[in-house]
């Protein structure tokens, strides 16, 4: 395999001299912060924080968390640490609940986000010579134009086909030669669907990379999004607060996604205890804190996902640590009957079953205060109708690998192909109606 | 006496059986005959219509999960022991039935059954031979 990489020196860099580059900034981050915002000011004064009390990196930890919800209080322009017309792009998250979450970039934050971008898409095999199809959605969301700078400035053909109109995406993936797909993972199941509703087979296209993203990925939905399209899939991560798209990503061994940890301190902590794991290559929430951003920093930033580190250098040459792929965030974690299930759990045992599509939707409800979920799966394989008890049979094997796996109990429901609604973006795999009456 | 049945599965809600019907009735296609079996989450509709083909278009169309299999149409005298003397020809020749329903009748003194037979032609031959008949109405 050939290993390339966008900055070499950067990329593989000796231990010791990234940790150098992480103390001085950070020092330099904590005035930063606490000169021109005034929400940290107030932080870092409460907790009696100063940059001359960070002397060695372990010392992050005397520096409060911010969480989203310090966004979102401060929004729309709170936390911004330059004047607003310093300010060339803003970007915003989608607020499930009441207001967005805001954040700015100045020009100099641009320009090294298109590099950490550029820096995730070359390790993970593209090169200027590919057609990128970029079909996230535009708009405030990082992800489209984040890859979009990223794989212009490899020098790689971008199309900015955004998402929707899905007929239209994958004539344009045919005739112009896509080599590259970036898109949501279920996004690209979506297409992969519709694509063959049309008559077109894998070798209708040049497909050979598919850098998916933006939302939880398992190995085993990876496997299938390989084996329908044809590619080689890579994960990266990122989000709105921390640039976007670019944070890490994994090169070609996929052994983890290296972090760029020249412009980000990654932590493993307890969302319990909130105390920095002794051992991070154990699992717990990740927190950033980025050390270059001009208008928008974070000081240790909660992210609700839950990872783990490794510091091995890899196979790649990569120097950069790598944090676990994220299949599940610490907000996702669903407790039924006092079992904690992550929805990705169910999807790694849905995805290699045989007779049904792998798009899913997990229903939870309470009736007599005991919580339940409903799996909902859709047939598509006719040859079960024969027998009454095949399709029986396809219900308890799903409902006790579920079992096995998660110990718990839920229903299965089959229903008919395309039944579970499609989306351009992230997909709605959990349908949480505890909170409303259930009849 | 051979006809083609069509298998449609079907999710347990309000109104599922409705919309599939109208579907069929749609395509301008004529139900013979219908049998639905149930769970209290799914049920398997089979139906044997005058035009096979064009019902499966039009389910498929609709997104149905749907199947084609063979099955045997009988008439048999529609009196007591009727249905009797037809199944213990096939059970005295070991050719087991998977399951049966019947066809709306259209006369008083004839009725007609569908079996579904891993066997068909075995079991065709066997009824043939006996002096049994079917329908033709494909």
């Amino acid at each position: 395999m050939i290993v390339n990489y966008w900055q070499k020196d950067i990329e593989t860099m000796k231990r010791a001299d990234i940790e150098a580059i992480q103390l001085a900034k950070l020092k330099k981050l904590v005035d930063y912060c606490y000169n021109n915002v005034p929400f940290y000011k107030k932080k870092l004064d409460d907790a009696k924080v100063t940059a001359d009390k960070i002397k060695e990196l372990s010392d992050i930890k005397y520096i409060p968390y911010t969480t989203k919800e310090d966004i979102r209080d401060n929004y729309p322009y709170g936390l911004f640490a330059v004047p607003r017309n310093k300010v060339v792009r803003i970007h915003a998250s989608s607020g499930t609940t009441g207001k967005p979450t805001v954040v700015g970039y100045t020009a100099n934050d641009v320009n090294l986000w298109t590099d950490l971008v550029s820096r995730i898409v070359v390790s993970a095999g593209a090169t200027q010579d590919d057609v990128a199809q970029v079909s996230f959605g535009y708009g405030l969301f990082t992800g489209a134009l984040g890859l979009h700078y990223g794989l212009e400035r490899i020098g790689a053909t971008v199309i900015p086909a955004s998402s929707g109109n899905t007929e239209k995406q994958i004539m344009l993936m045919e005739d112009l030669g896509t080599t590259t797909l970036i898109s949501t993972p279920s996004y690209s199941l979506y297409m992969a669907e519709v694509a063959k509703e049309m008559g077109k087979t894998k070798d209708n296209f040049k497909l050979r990379l598919g850098l998916f993203g933006s939302e939880g990925c398992t190995e085993e939905m990876r496997d299938k999004l390989e084996e329908t399209w044809g590619l080689f899939v890579t994960d990266n991560y990122g989000m709105s607060e921390l640039t976007g798209p670019g944070v890490s990503g994994e090169c070609i061994y996929r052994c983890g996604l290296h972090i760029a940890e020249d412009h980000y301190i990654p932590e493993i902590i307890s969302s319990k205890t909130l105390d920095v794991l002794d051992d991070p290559s154990q699992e717990g929430e990740l927190v950033f804190t980025t050390l270059s951003k001009e208008a928008f920093p974070l000081l240790r930033y909660r992210t609700k996902d839950i990872s783990s580190l490794d510091y091995e250098p890899c196979k790649c040459g990569r120097t950069h640590v790598r944090m676990k792929k994220v299949t599940a965030r610490a907000d996702d974690m669903l407790k039924i009957k006092g079992v904690n299930v992550f929805p990705s759990q169910i999807e790694s045992i849905l995805v290699k079953m045989p007779h049904i599509s792998p798009n899913y939707q997990l229903v939870i409800t309470t009736k007599n205060y005991m919580d339940s979920i409903e799996v909902r799966v859709e047939l598509t394989d006719s040859s079960l109708l024969e027998k009454y008890s095949e399709l029986e049979n396809l219900e308890k094997t799903i409902y006790n690998k579920i079992k096995t796996v998660l110990g718990i109990d839920v229903k299965i429901t089959l229903l008919q192909p395309k039944s579970i609604e499609r989306t351009a973006g992230k997909a709605k795999r959990i349908v949480d109606m505890r909170d409303k009456k259930t009849i | 006496m051979i006809l083609k049945q069509i298998s449609i599965f079907v999710e347990n809600k309000p109104g599922r059986l409705a919309e599939i019907t109208e579907i069929i009735a749609e395509s301008n296609v004529d139900i013979h005959a219908l049998s639905i079996a149930d769970t209290t989450n799914f049920g398997i509709l089979r139906i044997i219509v005058d035009n096979p083909e064009d019902a499966e278009k039009a389910l498929k169309a609709a997104d149905l999960t749907v199947s084609i299999t063979s099955v045997i149409s009988v008439t048999v005298e529609d009196k007591p022991g009727g249905l009797a003397g037809c199944l213990r020809l096939l059970a005295d020749k070991n050719i087991p039935v998977e399951y049966a329903y019947a066809f709306v009748s259209q006369t008083t003194d004839k009725a007609c059954v569908v079996l579904r037979i891993e066997k068909d032609f075995e079991a065709m031959q066997v009824l043939t031979e006996a002096g049994y008949t079917g329908l033709d109405i494909q």
